[in-house]
């Protein structure tokens, strides 16, 4: 069985660093590759995505949901159909935005399981059982 | 990705040049399953000879770093460059955390004749020493010339990557010495080049004579290792290090070396494969319901171990005929 791979990038420089190691912890204990990026741009996120063939991105947010959104229209520009899970500072009238465009968002006090749960439903179709 | 390309498809885009195509045939390489065997030959066919380089040394040395470094450098020299970057898993849980790409600059990661990848040290059929050589092998096919490969140097399995290739720069630190007495004799046998990474850091030269000295004791070889300095922040020495795996490169195609290497990787490389493969069908077929007949005599004490062993071998040999 392969692990499903996720790419995790801090979408501004005020989202603290420590919350993405948590969650990229959680992730990896739950069985997942977890490809950290660091601070990256739109366009980095599209490139990384493609090249590392994720099956989950995950996006730490610092308050600013147009980040989010310039993302989210940046890979679909790119024809990048994976999934995407947001954690860290989301305002409350963002939630509502985000999740119309079918991004699952994880505000400050989310518990790590359903976290962990919400990557496992998003990626379970890809996992593939190599056994006849 | 839920629509399944036929991996014969993705294979004939990537060695067209199709970026999203060798990304997804990457990971049908990395799982080693019934798709990436049937189009294992053609990737063999279809190599040009890239020329590998293997990055180790102990975590925190400034591999990634360096390699970061190296791809500014090469593309300086106008070539395109692939890496692969290996981290290793967590043994419990089987998933891994991949964090080389965080030393990766901008410029690099957004550069269309570069390409990175993540990979983790187990989770592959076969683990690491099946799945590395393969992944080389596909990137070659598909057109990028020089591959940079980093690994941890602390484990066997590790160290056993660099063997995958043509050239295996070991990175070390100052005052390292001291630190890993127990692996240097390992790593300078590897070691086509060393360098002492974080060269802006204390206790340089007497790193670079320790290193020398040792290297003067071993016997006397048509490749002496050079030992080099560099600070990967900065870059300096990098455009040194590069020009010595090139003289390198070339010092093998010359002697011949270079394909003598190549045909005893491939021979190490399927003697692990055939192992790995038997002992995945041996424990298959314990698994198996005659099998598990055959292991419940033997724990009565019905049957003695040889003929247990006997059996299971013949349900595997049947298993295995069936299978081809
Ligand atoms: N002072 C100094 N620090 C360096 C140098 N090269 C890398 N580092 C730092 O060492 C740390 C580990 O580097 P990294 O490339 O991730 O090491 P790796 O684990 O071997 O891949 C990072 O904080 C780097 O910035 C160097 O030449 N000088
Ligand atoms: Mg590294």
């Amino acid at each position: 069985m392969v692990a499903a791979r996720v790419l995790m990038a801090k979408t501004s420089l005020d989202g603290h660093w420590r919350g993405i190691n948590v969650v990229s912890r959680a992730l990896r204990d739950g069985g997942f590759e977890v490809i950290l990026a660091g601070m990256v741009t739109a366009d980095t996120i599209a490139r990384i995505a493609a090249d590392e063939d994720v099956d989950l991105i995950g996006l730490h947010v610092g308050g600013r949901v147009e980040v989010v959104e310039r993302i989210l229209d940046t890979l679909a520009a790119n024809g990048i159909t994976t999934p995407v899970i947001a954690g860290g500072t989301i305002p409350h009238y963002a939630v509502a935005r985000l999740e119309k465009r079918n991004v699952s968002c994880f505000p400050p006090g989310s518990a790590l399981d359903d976290i962990v749960a919400r990557a496992r439903e998003l990626t379970a179709q890809d996992v593939v059982n190599e056994e006849e | 990705m839920g629509e399944r390309e036929s991996a014969d498809a993705l294979l004939r885009s990537a060695i067209g040049g199709d970026r999203r195509a060798l990304a997804r045939l990457l990971s049908v390489v990395e799982a080693g399953g019934a798709p990436f065997r049937v189009i294992a030959p053609q990737i063999f066919a279809a190599g040009r000879g890239t020329h590998t380089v293997g990055l180790t040394g102990a975590p925190g040395a400034g591999k990634s770093t360096l390699t970061d470094a190296l791809v500014t450098e090469v593309r300086r020299h106008g070539s395109r460059v692939a890496v692969v970057a290996v981290d290793p898993s967590s043994p419990l849980s089987g998933g891994a955390i991949l964090g080389d790409r965080v030393r990766l600059r901008q410029q690099n990661v957004v550069d269309d004749d570069v390409y990175v990848r993540s990979m983790a040290s187990r989770g592959q059929l076969g683990g690491l020493s099946l799945a590395v050589p393969e992944v080389i092998r596909t990137l070659d096919a598909a057109g990028w010339p020089v591959v940079l490969i980093e690994t941890v140097g602390v484990g066997q399995s590790e160290v056993a990557i660099t063997e995958n290739a043509d050239t295996t720069v070991v990175v070390l630190n100052p005052g390292w010495g001291d630190e890993v007495q127990a692996n240097k004799a390992g790593l300078l046998e590897i070691a086509d080049v060393l360098v002492v990474n974080k060269a802006d850091r204390p206790g340089v030269q007497a790193t670079v004579r320790d290193l020398e000295r040792m290297l003067h004791l071993g016997k006397v070889q048509p490749w002496a290792p050079a030992v080099l300095t560099t600070i990967a922040t900065d870059g300096t020495g990098v455009d040194r290090l590069w020009q010595v795996i090139t003289d390198h490169q070339r010092f093998l195609a010359e002697t011949g070396e270079r394909e003598h290497r190549r045909a005893q990787r491939r021979i190490a490389e399927v003697r692990e494969r055939v192992l790995h493969e038997l002992t995945d069908v041996s424990s298959r077929v314990e698994r198996s319901h005659a099998g598990a007949l055959i292991i419940g005599a033997l724990a009565k004490g019905e049957i003695d171990p040889v003929t247990a062993s006997d059996r299971l071998i013949r349900l595997a040999a049947g298993r295995m005929a069936d299978a081809r």
